[in-house]
């Protein structure tokens, strides 16, 4: 309809996923004439608002929570901004600290309290990309002037795809007296999540990343915290998230949900072993491999090839009909290397090279070991072909040193 | 959708989708929102089935696709309001615009000045990002309107301070459609270096606007009551002169660093859409609803002691509020249930209070009580007209036969004066 | 809202629904409420020599529970006596119609209703024994 150039095989799940058919089904009601308007009394606003709490019953349920607990948003990305400044927003002069390898949604609200008179502070994670939690309690210790509020640290890394033990962080985090927030968009229907189990004060999740629809989020909260709401109006979502629901989005994301459960363990295994497969064939032609010597989801591979742009590999790759990521897609704008490697203490250069494969195991959208072997395939031809080319422009250059 | 229609293929799914509700009530709430027009349905679905990419993904066509048809929404809105595309920020829908706009331009300029002039009858997204400001430090005015709902230039001139930074007021009223002078009140707003914000959530596709020739710097919308869907708004920041807004969401830096967040492709492109149509058809088409609302106007008023809440010359042509003296609003509410409209706005009906619009234009807490907003849109028939004045004229009727009020004012009691036992 | 079946019935079908002559020595009125508040309700009861209630009657101003709870009492009050009208609580009413917790001051309006009926007969009998 629009480009005639669609690739054809989406390697890029992390960023966003296709819809599954079931979570269409379930929205199409919504997306057309029903009408309503979840906060009018009449029969038509009484159906949407039904359908809006039996879709916070399905994410509940997916998360371990109680169905109060889930404030919908409309995106992951408002609900770490919710989650940030509602929570750390009720205690002045505070401290947050977040990891150094978290989602921009998650350290520009948290660097924007400074500005309130917030301290921040940065933990580091090690070279496999997990949280250094001698630093975390070190900052924690230090309570002299600001004690901290608020720690934020994500479940499962967007880029390397590294799973952090999140009620280890929050056992330490809370015996600090401060609350634990945790982005677990990316660990949603790749592991299993548990609210209660994971003992944190506040959690975030989207839909779009678990093949529903795109506009709807969720901060699931612990009520018994007080929590500041971050659009003021008519008061829906008990008073924490003003704005008429969005009840199309809200009801897809319940039906994700649920498949996120149900269809966890075939997902698990339909993507280990898609990326066992790349993964063997990425060492074979040399790859450096991100964050693969601690546990990982299942559906994502970093790597980089030496002296290889991954920008460059990315739209070449491209230009084949295969989809990938260089790195979040939020930050694919600028060609800064990725901070998540940077932190894991990946040289720039290097860090340069990074490219991403993440793999879905949607109904139709399955991606299938055939697409990985052609990927490793037009990879190779790929590499060849660039390495051919800086080398060119790489002689070209050092003649032009030697000239000068 | 049971698993029956499992195989079924996508047009005839959404052919079911769009006909299942034929037995409904008559749909008369179209301030509180409208039903999605199919042709918007219709240009979405492919964004969510096809073409899902992430917008901001910029090394692959899922992305470029998705960010395109994203551009093209934009200008969709721009034409529809007169303004340029790169002045179009997305949000969830009005309530973040407007929280957007007002934090946004309040924070960015506090420095100027911390006093906020807006009025009483705003939707409540303005009149709490207001008070938030207020416990935040700033100072607020919230104006009375004049018992036609209208906005009276001399009082909002006085209410100017040297420290005013920020007025708003909105274009058209959610509960009795008024629409107010936002030519003049700009006017006054550039003459005195005040940030001017105009909430049109409720204008867009009835009144026409034209950012061009406005003196408005900010002003909010939202797709679902424009037959789009729900989750999606737009903020107008103004280029020339530059208004900065200070964001209130954080993150990948989208919408130029004003608004984080991924865009939900499938409602911007249905936003466009819908705004799109609405550029196309509104001249005709609020003719025939100006028929209708008229209609209705004129067969309820044949029912004894009723009043009109609101200005009804300068009023948008889809919207009609009624007091029905002497019968209590919630049993009118009940008694007609073959119709869906609202008393009062949909945000605030699950509280019994009386609409705090029809309050501020010094409406007796009774006449508030007794209100029913009648929104008519696209969809609106004749014979849905028809149904609502004969409707309306037996239930109020059997209602006041129940009202002891009703036999106290036909035996010429003035019931204002009786002094009522305290409960 | 949701209204249970109780209410619905009483709502499109109220009983006892108008006025007893006011000026009859048999005939209690009492009306609580206010316009303002949202809820004004009048019920009358005649009362014969006995001091049985032989007839009740009502006119409601106010919501759907309102009107049900005092279409209900004109029920039940039908052949009570007075003082067993006067212990009618309105914790049975609520009961009776499953009120939801916001339309409980619908049932305790209707028993202010009663009190105030029985208030005035009882009133009236007094002024006719001191004036005997």
């Amino acid at each position: 309809m629009i480009s005639p150039n669609m690739s054809n095989v989406y390697f890029d799940n992390n960023s966003t996923t296709a819809l599954d058919e079931r979570v269409l089904d379930a929205m199409l009601p919504f997306m057309t004439m029903q009408q309503g308007n979840a906060t009018s009394r009449h029969v038509y606003g009484r159906t949407v608002r039904d359908a809006v709490e039996q879709a916070r019953e399905q994410v509940a349920n997916a998360v371990g929570a109680y169905p109060s607990q889930v404030v919908f948003t409309a995106s992951g990305t408002e609900a770490n901004n919710f989650a940030i400044s509602g929570i750390a927003g009720n205690l002045p002069n505070s401290q947050i600290v977040v990891s150094s390898i978290e989602h921009p949604c998650v350290t520009r609200p948290t660097f924007a309290m400074q500005k309130l008179g917030y301290k921040t502070k940065i933990v580091g994670v090690d070279s496999n990309g997990l949280l250094d939690l001698v630093h975390l309690e070190s900052i924690l210790k230090n309570q002299d002037a600001n004690p901290t509020s608020l720690v934020s640290v994500m479940s499962v890394n967007n880029e390397t795809g590294v799973i952090q033990n999140i009620s280890k962080i929050a056992e330490i985090v809370k015996s600090y007296k401060a609350y634990m927030h945790t982005d677990a968009v990316q660990s949603l229907g790749k592991i299993p999540v548990d609210f209660a189990g994971l003992n944190v004060s506040a959690m975030t999740i989207s839909s779009h990343k678990i093949y529903g629809p795109q506009g709807a989020g969720a901060l699931i909260v612990d009520k018994r915290i007080d929590i500041a709401p971050l659009l003021h109006g008519g008061g829906q979502e008990k008073g924490l998230r003003s704005g008429t629901e969005n009840v199309a989005a809200i009801v897809g994301f319940g039906v994700a949900c649920d498949l996120s459960v149900s269809e966890l363990t075939r997902r698990f295994s339909a993507t280990n072993a898609l990326r066992d497969h790349l993964e063997k064939g990425l060492v074979q032609m040399g790859a450096v491999m991100f964050g693969n010597k601690a546990a990982r989801i299942t559906n994502t591979s970093f790597f980089a090839f030496p002296n290889i742009e991954g920008e460059t590999l990315v739209m070449a790759l491209d230009r084949k009909g295969f989809a990938v990521a260089s790195g979040s897609a939020c930050s694919s704008d600028s060609r800064e290397p990725s901070h998540v490697l940077l932190a894991m203490g990946i040289s720039p250069d290097v860090a340069r090279g990074a490219i991403r494969v993440s793999f879905g195991a949607n109904q139709k959208h399955t991606n299938t070991i055939e697409q990985v072997d052609q990927f490793l395939v037009t990879l190779k031809q790929e590499l060849q072909r660039l390495k051919q080319m800086t080398g060119v422009q790489f002689d070209t250059s050092a003649n032009n040193t030697k000239a000068a | 959708m049971s698993a029956v229609l499992e195989n079924l293929d996508l047009e005839t799914k959404v052919e079911l989708a769009t006909h299942h509700a034929e037995r409904d009530p008559i749909y008369l709430d179209y301030s509180a929102t409208t039903p999605v027009d199919p042709r918007v349905a219709a240009k979405m679905i492919p964004f969510i089935t096809e073409y899902f990419g992430n917008p901001a993904s910029r090394s692959h066509p899922y992305g470029w696709t998705a960010e395109k048809a994203v551009e093209n929404a934009r200008e969709e809105v721009a034409k529809l309001v007169g303004a340029d595309p790169r002045e179009i920020v997305w949000t969830s829908g009005a309530t973040e615009s407007n929280n957007l706009a007002i934090k946004g331009a309040a924070n960015f300029y506090s420095a100027k000045g911390k006093h906020i002039i807006t009025v009483a009858t705003e939707h409540k997204a303005v009149i709490d990002a207001v008070r938030e400001l207020e416990r935040l430090g700033f100072a607020a005015t919230y104006l009375e309107p004049e018992p036609d709902g209208l906005l009276d230039i001399e009082k909002f001139k006085a209410a100017i301070r040297p420290d005013t930074v920020l007025a708003s007021v909105m274009l058209v009223n959610n509960e009795i459609g008024v629409i107010q002078d936002i030519t003049a009140i700009g006017n006054i707003c550039r003459e005195n270096k005040i940030i001017f914000h105009v909430d049109a959530a409720q204008a867009t596709g009835k009144v026409d606007i034209d950012l061009d020739n406005l003196p408005v710097d900010l002003m909010s919308f939202c797709a679902h009551k424009t037959y789009g869907p729900k989750g999606i708004g737009a903020l107008y920041v103004r280029r020339k002169p530059r208004i900065r807004i200070e964001a209130q969401m954080h993150g990948g830096g989208h919408e130029r660093g004003m608004r984080s967040g991924t865009l939900a492709t499938h409602q911007i492109v249905g936003m466009g859409e819908a705004f799109k149509i609405a550029r196309e058809e509104m001249a005709v088409e609020n003719v025939k609803i100006r028929k209708l609302r008229d209609k209705l106007l004129h067969g309820l008023q044949e029912i004894e002691e009723t009043y009109v809440n609101g200005d009804l010359e300068h009023r948008v042509p889809h919207n009609l509020n009624i007091s029905f003296n002497y019968v209590e609003g919630e049993s009118l509410i009940m008694a007609i249930k073959d119709i869906a409209v609202s008393s009062g706005s949909a945000c605030t009906s699950a509280s019994l209070e009386p609409s705090y619009v029809l309050r501020a234009l010094g409406r007796s807490d009774e006449l508030a009580h007794s209100s029913i907003r009648f929104s008519i849109g696209r969809f609106t028939t004749e014979a849905d007209v028809d149904y609502t004045i004969q409707l309306l004229k037996s239930k109020v009727d059997k209602l006041r036969e129940l009202s002891p009020l009703w036999d106290m004012f036909k035996d010429g009691i003035d019931i204002s004066k009786v002094q009522w036992a305290a409960h | 809202m949701a209204y249970s079946d109780k209410v619905l019935d009483h709502y499109e079908n109220p009983r006892n629904v108008g006025s007893l002559d006011k000026n009859d020595p048999q005939v209690g009125t009492g009306m609580v409420g206010a316009p303002a508040c949202g809820d004004v309700m009048k019920l009358m009861i005649k009362v014969n020599d006995d001091g049985i209630i032989e007839d009740a009657k009502f006119k409601t101003y106010g919501c759907g529970s309102a009107i049900a709870s005092s279409s209900l009492v004109t029920e039940w009050l039908k052949g009570k006596t007075v003082d067993e009208a006067y212990a009618i609580k309105n914790s049975a009413i609520a009961e009776e119609l499953a009120l939801p917790p916001v339309k409980i001051h619908c049932s305790v309006l209707a028993e202010d209703a009663i009190k105030a009926a029985v208030a005035d007969i009882k009133a009236k009998q007094l002024a006719a024994a001191q004036a005997a």
